[in-house]
């Protein structure tokens, strides 16, 4: 048990912040399987919000690698995404679940 | 159909590697298999409640429910290994040199096979739950549904077999040897869900510090590809780390050494059973 103990003290260490203000707020919309946009900009070098609103009445999952995002939305919800800071540059993400034709970037400039 | 086969198998082979693992770790331990059993079947019965409680869950905590909650599930999962491990410098010979001696089951283990049943459900939890809301997308879609959701079912059976593959691989190492490999991918195991971790904290805004990328080895092995999927989960691969990932990887493999040669060092709990050896 001291163990345990030793690792959650560890656990503990981690910084801990309050919410970043000021983050901007984007949205993007799944709807048959498809982003709207399928582009979206945002700043470069900045924590961004996107906001992914899932209008579809499938499950999907909003990922990207490059951006280290991966979120289930259940159907007919919306959910926050916290991305960045992006150097400049594009950052492809995919629905997971019907990666054929949900697919889009964040441009970061 | 094969569509739906990849994306399945692809979700489950993380839970596949670990459950490969924690059989080759628990080799010769009376019991294992009941308790991976239970850490098997309460994996699934979570991942189906976590599955119709997502969106309850995604809109926890001002929207960051989802991201806590495989934060915590990854956290919990990585003091279980470090626990494990610990336990394993401790007695681990005795165990080897039983195998070796009667060649059967032991006696010892029970609890640090509770800690391996967690991290088997945990894995099963996490991954089985994106499964499940996968396959009922496809129900709920009804278009063309039972192909897709054979294609499903057989991403499953592929991951089971890419465990027994995983399994019957790592028994090909020698008994003197086995628990020293185990321990070492154990180890890495751990690092690697300590960095998704923290990645996980910091998407959800708990952490905001510390989000630099450090390098890109996109050029070289991509994380979508099954190779670097199963390096992912294996050391924790990780394309773009950034620096909060680094501290937490090296962290958690400095951590699991220091816990390994202090327990290695101490002085066993129960003296009746083997002199010095």
């Amino acid at each position: 048990m001291k163990n345990l103990a030793a690792a959650a003290g560890l656990a503990a260490v981690l910084v801990f912040a309050p919410l970043s203000a000021g983050a901007q707020d984007l949205t993007l919309t799944i709807k048959d399987h498809k982003f709207t946009p399928s582009e979206i900009k945002v700043p470069a070098n900045k924590r961004v919000k996107l906001t992914v609103v899932n209008d579809d009445i499938t499950p999907e999952e909003f990922e990207s690698k490059q951006m280290k995002v991966e979120k289930v939305i259940p159907g007919k919800t919306k959910a926050v995404v916290r991305i960045g800071p992006l150097k400049p540059g594009r950052y492809p993400f995919v629905g997971e679940f019907h990666e054929d034709s949900a697919k889009g970037a964040v441009i970061a400039e | 159909m094969l569509g739906a086969l990849i994306i399945v198998f692809r979700e489950v082979i993380e839970a596949g590697l670990i459950i490969g693992i924690v059989m080759a770790a628990t080799r010769g331990v009376a019991g294992r298999g009941r308790w991976i059993t239970y850490g098997v079947v309460a994996g699934v019965l979570g991942a189906v409640i976590v599955a119709f409680f997502a969106g309850a869950i995604s809109q926890a905590f001002e929207g960051s429910g989802q991201e806590l909650f495989n934060a915590s599930v990854l956290g919990i999962a990585v003091v279980m290994l470090m626990w494990h491990n610990a336990w394993m410098a401790r007695h681990g010979r005795e165990i080897a040199d039983e195998m070796r001696q009667i060649g059967a089951d032991v006696s010892e283990g029970a609890r640090s096979l509770t800690a391996l049943a967690v991290v088997v459900g945990l894995a099963v939890l996490r991954e089985g739950s994106e499964v499940v809301l996968f396959l009922y997308g496809i129900l709920a879609s009804g278009t063309s549904g039972m192909a897709l959701f054979t294609g499903g079912v057989l991403g499953v059976v592929v991951g089971a077999a890419f465990t027994a593959l995983t399994y019957f691989g790592l028994l090909a190492i020698p008994t003197r040897y086995i628990f020293s490999v185990t321990s070492w991918l154990i180890a890495l195991l751990a690092a690697g869900m300590a960095a998704q971790s923290v990645q996980f904290l910091y998407n959800a805004g708990t952490v905001n510090v510390l989000g630099t990328t450090v390098w890109n080895t996109s050029w070289l092995l991509t994380e979508n590809s099954i190779f670097g999927k199963l390096l992912h989960t294996l050391i924790g691969y990780t394309e773009q780390p950034t620096q909060l990932q680094l501290i937490a990887y090296l962290g958690t493999l400095a951590a699991m050494y220091l816990l390994v040669r202090f327990a290695r060092h101490q002085p066993h709990d129960r003296e009746l059973a083997a002199p010095a050896e």
